[in-house]
């Protein structure tokens, strides 16, 4: 295994070669670095920093490029649920963290992502505070508008889009977010405001533009579709050209 | 003896009545109060965004990159919720007699009864954050039953559920943050509590990138910090879930309550290899039409097609001929290790039942199959490289919740007056056993619709005195921390953090896991105490403390399951009767159920810490059951 070693933030890193003699079928690939962590600590050397929580594809917090693709070979699947299955006895692995300079490296395999919480935050939210929500059967939904919502909503924020994007575009990930509201009544007051806002926080982080190439939809563990991206085009064309300053003279009288 | 504050009165009354009692904190004062949320789960995340709404300044703490990890996401069947919207006959009294009843009857009545109420606003709240949960055609919301409920209460988005609400509570932090109501500090550890004269006051943390050690002054502190379910090394829970923030709070004084009330879940993939690292859970709906069996004969090794139908045993339908395969969580855990342990169970390992879905095949089609389970059936194949269509699937309990945790009273507050705990991390609501669908419910419960009220109560009826991070008990605090760090990278031993953690694990799941004894609970403690011991001489710790040291974090944490788990092994010896998740095997029926003794173990065990040389100090909360009356569950 070729594993991409940098101190920190502002070190050198390089790759650095390992043996991993223990290795076996059933172990996923983040077992076989806990494996290779615990050879390095025996030894005295330091072990591989790299994230991982939940072990089963939901956290998003685990992702590594593995041979030059994120998540690995396998479509929709996460680092933590890589099968080392998938390779045979003998096989050389390079693990190199996400790239994109909105995702500096912190240290080895761990990158900040703290770029899409700001994204969130810029409008990927319904402005309701808790207390004042009508019955929730007030407003039915039709199946199909949740069920796509749903589609986008299972966004796990791991940044494979971005790794996979040969220009570091976030498009993907703040699309599912504005196609998930945008679906839904639910989201519909803010829908041009969410877009506007969402999208510019995406250009300020650094974050490239998407040029429809597509490999953020292959790379995606949860197979969020490209539709994702024409939807918050339009939105955002929309508003652009709707939205003008309103009229800021205060709320209510008396 | 422990007050609970438990208002009186009606049950019905008894939160409607509290609310209007509870002082008010003047809007225009709300802003003038510090809050610190530690966890940004279900529970912290809704209590932090809520309280950033109502406009107090509030600080909020994750050790994840970012608060939309928190391990509520991994939740996957659904939560329940009062709603009466199949007209099957559900109700608030039905869902609160289903919880006590379910919890085996070691719950409080009051707090029951008020999750049971808030269930309903917590599913409104949800849609109007833009929650897509399951729908009908007509466009209305769609329920199922779950864990045996005989009513359709269950709320669910796929098999996604509590990603979707935690994403929901995080798009509501998000707002505050953006609001500058709520200052988020992700990859950031508390560990430790301040205490000045007696009211919590804050917190120390490491900034986990840096290795900044930092004082935060509040007005009170708030903890949503989850479960301890990886005390046992392999759980169901996300790796870095841990006990670190109750177990400290537990040090400066907070009583500890229940630590024995663990729950483990049937329907998980067994483990593969001592390098294995967690344990998945394979949903319990599962067991709606799969069969689960085991050869009949000990140390019969022939492959599961090749065992006649007379030469299996289908335990569960055998033993409870009215439940069969759906019986309870914990009766269906205690009957496959009792499988295993006769020598009869499957796989290399002979730690595993089969799941068998081939009659359900026969009788529905692959096809039916298919559309019900199939996410399952792939996510069990791509772990465990079998076909779940052709081979019967392989399963075995893991732990996967703590039902015990910091005791709280009425108001969710600690022993210790300013400090309160919410969702996984208090002992509140379930008694000895949770049933499905109900830990996402009172996450959302305490963090939307409790907290936000008793806070206001406690911040308005005390005087809160100004303090500084330069008072001497945040010094005093700061400074031990940095010595435990410094002691930490100093000891330079030769045996990993984790090959301490999996012992410590495998010694908990042998003593303290499925079913306890005496003899057993007395070894376990002993055998804890010495790893603890060999721990401080020998673990290895490479790197500083100034840095991303991931070994140092866990390092911490293991040593505080350590001392955990002894505790569980203490509290599970005191409790000589068996209930709910926790199975001692001197107390059982002739046909061995779990056997409850009311009369001297109806309470709550609440332990004080009295420091490393002493054993813990038991204090009691006694039970009353005003409504639902304690009666054996039955089965069979």
């Amino acid at each position: 295994m070729h594993i991409w070693r940098q101190k920190g933030p502002q070190s050198e890193g390089k790759m650095v070669r390992y043996e991993l003699p223990n290795a076996n079928p059933e172990m996923s690939m983040l077992e076989a670095l806990d494996v290779l962590n615990e050879q390095l600590i025996e030894k005295g050397e330091e072990p591989v920093a790299f994230e991982h929580d939940c072990r089963e594809g939901i956290c998003g917090s685990c992702g590594m490029m593995v041979n030059g693709v994120p998540h690995g070979p396998v479509r929709a699947t996460t680092t933590c649920q890589l099968s080392m299955r998938h390779f045979k006895d003998g096989d050389e692995l390079f693990v190199e963290p996400w790239r994109a300079s909105a995702f500096p490296v912190i240290k080895d395999l761990v990158v900040d992502r703290s770029a899409f919480d700001r994204i969130i935050q810029a409008g990927g939210y319904v402005s309701v505070s808790t207390g004042s929500a009508p019955d929730g059967n007030a407003i039915p939904i039709a199946k199909e508008d949740a069920d796509r919502a749903m589609d986008a909503a299972t966004c796990i924020g791991c940044g494979a889009c971005v790794a996979a994007c040969p220009n570091a575009a976030a498009a993907l990930f703040t699309g599912a977010k504005i196609s998930h509201l945008g679906l839904l009544p639910q989201g519909q007051p803010e829908r041009a405001r969410r877009a506007l806002n969402m999208v510019a926080v995406m250009d300020e982080e650094g974050f490239g533009s998407c040029t429809n190439i597509g490999e953020c939809e292959a790379a995606c563990p949860k197979e969020i579709s490209l539709e994702v991206i024409a939807r918050t085009n339009r939105d955002f064309l929309k508003a652009a050209w709707a939205e003008r300053p309103v009229s800021d003279k205060g709320a209510g009288a008396g | 003896m422990l007050d609970s504050k438990s208002p009186t009165g009606p049950i019905e009354t008894r939160w409607e009545r509290s609310k209007f009692e509870y002082k008010l904190v003047n809007p225009a004062n709300k802003r003038k109060y510090e809050l610190i949320v530690v966890g940004s789960g279900l529970a912290g995340g809704s209590a932090a965004a809520t309280l950033g709404e109502l406009g107090y300044n509030v600080k909020c703490f994750c050790f994840q990159d970012s608060p939309r990890r928190a391990h509520s996401i991994a939740a996957q069947g659904g939560i329940n919720a009062a709603k009466n919207y199949q007209n099957d006959g559900d109700s608030i009294y039905r869902l609160f007699y289903d919880t006590v009843k379910g919890g085996d009857f070691r719950a409080r009545e009051s707090n029951v009864y008020r999750l049971a109420q808030n269930s309903v606003s917590i599913i409104d709240q949800c849609v109007a954050q833009g929650v897509p949960f399951a729908r009908e055609y007509g466009g209305l919301l769609s329920n199922r039953s779950f864990g045996g409920a005989q009513v359709s209460r269950t709320f669910y988005a796929r098999g996604q559920t509590g990603q979707q609400l935690l994403l929901g509570a995080y798009s509501a932090l998000s707002r505050q943050i953006a609001g500058g109501k709520v200052k988020m500090f992700p990859r950031t550890e508390m560990l430790d509590l301040i205490v000045i004269d007696g009211k919590a006051r804050g917190i120390v943390t490491r900034n986990l990138v840096s290795g900044e050690l930092d004082v935060h002054i509040a007005d009170a502190v708030i903890l949503g910090t989850g479960g301890y379910g990886n005390v046992y090394y392999l759980s169901t829970n996300a790796k870095g879930s841990n006990c670190t923030a109750i177990w400290r709070a537990h040090k400066r004084g907070a009583l500890f309550a229940n630590p024995c009330f663990t729950q483990i879940h049937p329907t998980c993939i067994p483990v593969s290899g001592d390098y294995q690292s967690k344990l998945t859970l394979m949903s319990e709906s599962l067991r709606n039409d799969g069969r689960i069996w085991v050869p009949k004969e000990i140390g019969d090794k022939r492959s599961p097609e090749q065992i006649p139908e007379s030469d299996r045993d289908y335990y569960l339908e055998r033993r409870y001929p009215s439940f069969g395969n759906l019986v309870p969580r914990d009766v269906a855990s205690r009957n496959a290790k009792t499988a295993c342990d006769e020598g009869r169970g499957v796989g290399e390992t002979g730690l595993g039942v089969f799941l068998d879905f081939s009659d359900a095949i026969r009788r529905m089609g692959e096809h039916t199959i298919r559309e019900r389970y199939g996410n399952l059936f792939d996510m069990y194949q791509s772990i465990t490289g079998d076909n779940p269509y052709k081979v019967p699937m392989r399963i075995y309990p893991a732990i996967h919740y703590t039902m015990g945790g910091l005791w709280v009273d009425y108001n969710l507050q600690t022993t210790i007056p300013g400090l309160f705990a919410i969702g996984e991390a208090n002992f509140s609501d379930h008694g000895a056993n949770r049933l499905g669908a109900s830990a996402l419910m009172q996450g959302l419960s305490d963090g939307y619709f409790v907290i936000p009220y008793t806070i206001g109560n406690y911040l308005a009826s005390n005087k809160i005195e100004k303090v500084s991070a330069d008072a001497s008990e945040a010094k005093q605090a700061l400074d031990e921390v940095t010595s435990q760090t410094k002691k930490l990278l100093g000891i330079r031993g030769k045996r990993t953090v984790d090959s301490f953690h999996r012992e410590l694990g495998k010694i908990i799941w042998d003593e303290c896991g499925m079913s306890r004894n005496a003899a057993g609970l007395n070894k376990g403690i002993a055998h804890v105490q010495a790893l603890a011991a060999e721990f401080w001489q020998n673990v290895a710790i490479l790197g500083e403390g100034n840095e991303l040291n991931q070994s140092l974090e866990k390092a911490g944490r293991v040593a505080d399951f350590c001392e955990l788990g002894e505790l569980m092994c203490r509290d599970a010896l005191d409790r000589a009767e068996s209930c709910g998740g926790h199975f001692r095997e001197e107390h059982q029926t002739e046909d061995g159920e779990a056997l409850r003794d009311d009369e001297h173990y109806q309470y709550a065990a609440a332990w004080g810490y009295k420091g490393k040389a002493s054993a813990p100090v038991l204090h009691k909360e006694p039970l009353a059951f005003d409504y639902v009356k304690p009666s054996q569950r039955s089965y069979k």
